[in-house]
C-alpha cells in the first residue's frame, strides 16, 4: 500500500501540535513571558507579509517597519479619535474620527488602510527593480520618522501618542496580557490561513513565476503589474495589522517606535526563517524576539556582557545562520523531513 | 525663513555641499566598486569606515602624528577589506544575492556593536589636518577644512581611477567585473581580484570616514546617515557606473544643502526625505540612474 | 606521448551526466576536430580540459595531469581556450582584450613583443585597437577572441564552435588563419565544430561524439568517406 500520506500526516500533526501549544501557552508560563510571546505573534504577522513580498515575489523591501508604523499610527488615530487627541493636548486633524474606537475594530481597518497605501506604493515600484527598489524602500523607512514628526496633527509629532492602557473588552474574564496574547495569535492564525490560501493558489504561482523570471512569466500570460502591486498591498496589510497590534500592546507610538533598524531586522529574520516558505516564519519571529535578549545574557552561561555584546553576538549569529543554513530554518526542516518523504515514496 | 538671495550665500552652500558631496562620492564609489565585482550592495561599508576611523583615532591617541596615522589606517583598512571578502563573502558568493546582503547586514550590526564595545559610545573629537580658518574667494567664504576634504577625497578617487585605467591588475579587475569566467581562462585568479576590490573599497571608506569625523564627530553611528546618502548617490549615478557614483555624490551633496537652505518646507528636518524623494523621482524617469547601463529586456 | 590525452573522462552538471567516458588525443602540431550534434558533449569536453567543469578520469596535458586544477592554473600550463560565445570582454577595447591575453606572461612586455605577429595575421585589428570589443561584428569578435588566445603563445589552442553565427566567407577566413598558425607556428589545435565540412577540411584527424562518448574516430579522409558521418554530419 503506498505510504504517500506519511509526510502530509506528519505535517498536519506538527501543525496541530503547534496550535495546541500556542493555545495553552499562557497557562504554562509567567505573565512576562506571555507578553514576550505576544510580540512573537506580532512579528510573525509582519514576517509573513514580508515573506510574501520578498520571498515569494522577489521584491526586496528594506523598509517594512514603515508599513508597521503606518498601521500603528492609523490604529492609534482611530483608537483616540478627536477626543483622545484633545485630551493629550494635541490639535487633531479634521481627518480623524469624532469618537474613540475599540482597539479590536481598529486592527482590521489599520490593516486595510496600510494595505491600500502599500498597493499604491507598489505602482511606482513597478518601475524599479533590485537595487533601486531596495533603496526606495530604504528611503521610505528612513523618511517616515521625519514625516511623522512633521505632520503633527495626524501623528502627535515628535512626542507621539499615548493610548489608554489596553483592557480586556466586552467584560470577558481574561487577564489583559492573556487577552492581548490571544488577540495577536488569533490574527496570526487568520492571516496565516489567508497567506496559505494565496500562496497555494493561482496568485502564489503568479508571484513565484515573476520572482523566478519576470520575462518568462510575462510570456506565460502573468501580468507583473497586477501581481507585484498585489504583493505590495498584501504584505503592507499584514505589516499594518502587526503595527496596530504592537501599538495596542505598548499603548504608545512615536516616530521612533518602528525605526530603520527594525526594517533591517525584519528582513534578516525572514531570511533566517527561510525565504519563500511559510513554515519557517515562526522561527524568524522567535529569533527576532529572543536573539537580542539572549545575545546579551546567554542562557546557561552566567555572564552579563556589556550592552554592546548584544549586537555583536546578534550580527555574528545572523551571519552564521545564513552561511550554514541555506534556505534558513525552513530549509533545515525540509532536510530533517527528507527521511519521511523518502519513506512515503517507497511502496 | 529664507533671507534675501545673495550669491555669496549661494556660493557657500555650493562649496560646503561639494565638500560633503566628496565624502558621499567616496563611499558611493566604494559601493559601486563592490557592486560591480561582487554584485551586492555592501551595507557594512559605513561601519567598516567608522571602525577604521576609530583605529586612526587610537593611533593618534598613542602618539602618532596625523599623516602617518592616516597612511597606516589606509593600509589596515585595505587589509580589513580583503579579510572581510575572503572570510565572510567567499563562503556565500554563489548563493542568492539576498543571502550575501544579509551577511553584510550582519557585519553592519556586529561592527556597530563592536565599535561601541571597544571604544565606548561617547562622542569623541577627531583631529583635522587642515587649519581651522577660512578663505575669501570673491565674497564667498570657504572653509579650508572643506577645501581640504574635497581635495583629499577627489585625490583618492583619482588614484583609484588611475589604478584601474593604467595598471595590469586594474585591467584584470575590470575584466573580472565584465566576464569572470573568461578572466579565469586568461589565468586571472578571480577570487583575489574580488578581495582586492573590497580592499580598495575599504580604503575609500576609510578616507571618507577620516574626512568626515572632524565635522560630524566620532561616534559609532557616525557613518549611518552618510551611508544612506552614498547609497542614494550610487543609485542616482547608476549602480554600475563609477563615474556616476562620483557625480551622483557631488550632486547630492550640493542639492541637499540647497534644498535645506532655500526650500522653506524642507528646513533641517526633512532634508534627507526630500533628497530621497527627488532621487526616487529621477529613478522613475530613468530607472537605471544617470549613467547606468540601460538594461534591455527582450521578451 | 601526446600533447593532450583524455582517457575515460566523465563529467556531470549536477545530476545530469554529460560525458560517459571520452577518450581522445591531440599530438603536438596537430589539428584535431571534435564533431557531433547539439548536446553531444563537445563543449563539456573542452570545459573539462580547461578546468571549468570537474571531471573524473584522466586528462593529461604535456604529460601533466590536469586533476582538479582551476581554470586559471590550467591556462598557465599553456592551454588556450576560446569558449563558446567567444568570452570577450565586451566593454573593454580590442587592445585591452589583447592585454588580458598577455596577463599570464607579464602583460605589457609580452604584448609589445607579440603584437606585430598578431597584427600580421589580423591586419585590421591594429587600426581598430581602441574600439570597444562589444561593438565589433560577429566575425571580428571571433578574430579578437582568437588573437587574444594566441598572445600568450599556448601550446594547444581549443576552439569551441568558432563558426557559430558567422557568414561562410568569414568562416573560411577564420579557418585559413588557423591552418596558417598550425603550419607556421606549429600550434596544436582542438576544434569543436557542428560544421563538419569546414572542420574536416582544416583538421588532420577527427572524433565524433554522441551522447557523451566517442563513437567514430579516424583521419579526416576516413571520416569523409564514412557512411554515417556523411549522412548525419556532411549532408550527402
Amino acid at each position: 500500500m503506498p505510504r504517500v500520506w506519511i509526510l502530509p500526516a506528519v505535517r498536519a500533526a506538527v501543525l496541530a501540535g503547534a496550535v495546541v501549544l500556542i493555545a495553552f501557552l499562557p497557562r504554562l508560563v509567567s505573565e512576562f513571558r506571555v507578553s514576550q510571546f505576544t510580540y512573537v505573534g506580532i512579528y510573525f504577522i509582519a514576517l509573513l507579509g514580508l515573506n510574501i513580498l520578498t520571498g515569494y515575489n522577489g521584491q526586496i523591501s528594506l523598509g517594512h517597519a514603515a508599513f508597521m508604523a503606518i498601521g500603528g499610527y492609523t490604529a492609534a488615530a482611530l483608537i483616540l479619535g478627536r477626543p483622545g487627541f484633545e485630551l493629550l493636548g494635541q490639535h487633531p486633524s479634521h481627518l480623524l474620527p469624532d469618537s474613540a474606537m475599540r482597539p479590536v475594530f481598529a486592527i482590521p481597518i489599520a490593516g486595510a488602510v496600510t494595505g491600500l497605501i502599500g498597493y499604491l506604493l507598489g505602482i511606482p515600484a513597478l518601475r524599479l527593480a533590485g537595487v533601486s527598489l531596495a533603496l526606495a524602500t530604504f528611503a521610505l523607512a528612513v523618511s517616515l520618522p521625519s514625516i511623522a514628526k512633521h505632520f503633527e496633527h495626524l501623528t502627535g509629532g515628535g512626542g507621539g501618542l499615548s493610548l489608554p492602557l489596553a483592557k480586556t473588552p466586552f467584560g470577558l474574564d481574561v487577564s489583559t496580557s492573556h487577552w492581548l496574547y490571544y488577540e495577536a495569535w488569533v490574527c496570526a492564525a487568520v492571516l496565516f490561513v489567508v497567506a496559505w490560501i494565496l500562496v497555494r493558489g493561482r496568485v502564489g504561482r503568479g508571484w513565484r513565476a515573476i520572482r523566478d523570471g519576470e520575462v518568462a512569466a510575462v510570456s506565460s500570460g502573468v501580468s507583473p503589474a497586477v501581481y507585484k502591486t498585489l504583493a505590495f498591498g498584501v504584505s503592507a496589510a499584514f505589516a499594518g495589522v502587526a503595527g496596530a497590534l504592537f501599538v495596542i500592546q505598548v499603548s504608545y507610538i512615536n516616530p521612533d517606535t518602528f525605526p530603520l533598524s527594525l526594517s533591517i531586522l525584519l528582513l534578516a529574520s525572514v531570511v533566517v526563517g527561510g525565504l519563500g516558505s511559510l513554515s519557517g516564519v515562526v522561527v524568524g519571529a522567535l529569533v527576532l524576539e529572543f536573539l537580542p535578549i539572549y545575545a546579551q545574557q546567554p542562557p546557561l552561561v552566567h555572564v552579563n556582557l556589556a550592552k554592546q555584546a548584544s549586537p555583536v553576538t546578534f550580527g555574528v549569529v545572523l551571519i552564521l545562520i545564513v552561511v550554514l543554513m541555506p534556505g534558513g530554518a525552513a530549509g533545515l526542516l525540509r532536510l530533517l523531513a527528507r527521511p519521511l518523504a523518502l519513506l512515503g515514496k517507497q511502496r | 525663513m529664507p533671507l534675501a538671495f545673495s550669491w555669496a550665500d549661494f556660493g557657500q552652500q555650493v562649496t560646503s555641499g561639494l565638500a560633503a558631496g566628496a565624502i558621499y562620492a567616496s563611499v558611493a564609489l566604494a559601493l559601486v566598486l563592490i557592486y560591480r565585482s561582487t554584485d551586492v550592495v555592501n551595507f557594512a561599508q559605513g561601519e567598516m569606515a567608522t571602525f577604521t576611523t576609530y583605529i586612526a583615532w587610537s593611533l593618534m591617541h598613542h602618539g602618532l602624528s596625523y599623516w602617518p596615522a592616516f597612511v597606516l589606517t589606509l593600509l589596515i583598512a585595505f587589509g580589513g577589506g580583503v579579510g572581510v571578502e575572503r572570510l565572510l563573502i567567499r563562503p556565500v558568493e554563489r548563493r542568492p544575492e539576498i543571502v550575501i546582503v544579509i551577511v553584510t547586514i550582519g557585519l553592519l550590526i556586529a561592527l556597530n556593536g563592536l565599535t561601541g564595545w571597544i571604544w565606548g559610545p561617547e562622542v569623541k573629537a577627531f583631529d583635522s589636518p587642515f587649519p581651522n580658518n577660512t578663505v575669501d574667494v570673491g565674497g564667498v567664504v570657504i572653509s579650508v577644512q572643506d577645501i581640504g576634504t574635497f581635495c583629499v577625497c577627489l585625490a583618492t578617487v583619482l588614484v583609484v581611477w588611475a589604478f584601474f585605467r593604467f595598471t595590469t591588475v586594474g585591467l584584470a579587475m575590470r575584466a573580472v567585473a565584465v566576464n569572470p569566467d573568461a578572466s579565469r581562462l586568461m589565468g586571472v585568479r578571480v577570487g583575489w581580484m574580488l578581495a582586492l576590490g573590497w580592499g580598495l573599497a575599504a580604503v575609500l571608506g576609510a578616507v571618507a570616514g577620516m574626512m568626515a569625523a572632524p565635522t560630524v564627530f566620532l561616534d559609532p553611528d557616525m557613518m549611518l546617515v552618510i551611508l544612506i546618502y552614498a547609497f542614494a548617490a550610487a543609485v542616482l549615478g547608476g549602480i554600475d557606473s563609477p563615474v556616476g557614483a562620483v557625480v551622483g555624490g557631488l550632486v547630492l551633496g550640493v542639492v541637499i544643502n540647497l534644498l535645506g537652505r532655500y526650500v522653506n518646507f524642507v528646513g533641517q528636518e526633512l532634508r534627507l526625505p526630500s533628497a530621497l524623494a527627488l532621487l526616487l523621482l529621477v529613478l522613475l524617469i530613468r530607472p537605471s540612474g544617470l549613467f547606468g547601463r540601460v538594461a534591455v529586456r527582450r521578451v | 606521448m601526446a600533447l593532450l590525452e583524455l582517457e575515460g573522462v566523465e563529467a556531470r552538471y549536477g545530476p545530469i551526466k554529460a560525458l560517459h567516458g571520452v577518450t581522445l588525443t591531440v599530438d603536438d602540431g596537430e589539428v584535431v576536430a571534435l564533431l557531433g550534434a547539439n548536446g553531444a558533449g563537445k563543449t563539456t569536453t573542452l570545459r573539462a580540459v580547461s578546468g571549468t567543469v570537474r571531471h573524473e578520469g584522466r586528462i593529461a596535458f604535456g604529460g601533466q595531469s590536469i586533476g582538479r586544477r582551476t581554470p586559471d592554473r590550467v591556462a598557465r600550463l599553456g592551454l588556450g581556450h576560446v569558449p563558446e560565445g567567444r568570452g570577450l570582454f565586451s566593454e573593454l577595447t580590442v587592445w585591452e582584450n589583447l592585454r588580458m591575453g598577455a596577463y599570464m606572461r607579464g602583460e605589457r612586455r609580452t604584448l609589445r613583443k607579440e603584437a606585430p605577429r598578431i597584427f600580421r595575421y589580423f591586419p585590421w585589428m591594429e587600426r581598430r585597437r581602441d574600439q570597444q570589443a562589444g561593438t565589433l561584428s560577429g566575425g571580428e569578435q571571433q578574430m579578437v577572441a582568437l588573437a587574444r588566445a594566441l598572445v600568450s603563445r599556448p601550446r594547444l589552442l581549443m576552439l569551441d564552435e568558432p563558426s557559430l553565427g558567422l557568414a561562410p566567407t568569414v568562416v573560411q577566413e577564420l579557418f585559413r588563419i588557423v591552418s596558417e598558425l598550425n603550419t607556421n607556428d606549429g600550434l596544436a589545435v582542438l576544434v569543436v565544430e557542428q560544421n563538419a565540412n569546414v572542420a574536416l577540411a582544416a583538421a588532420a584527424r577527427a572524433y565524433v561524439l554522441e551522447v557523451g562518448e566517442v563513437v567514430i574516430e579516424g583521419t579526416s579522409d576516413e571520416l569523409r568517406r564514412h557512411e554515417s558521418v556523411r549522412k548525419s554530419y556532411l549532408g550527402y
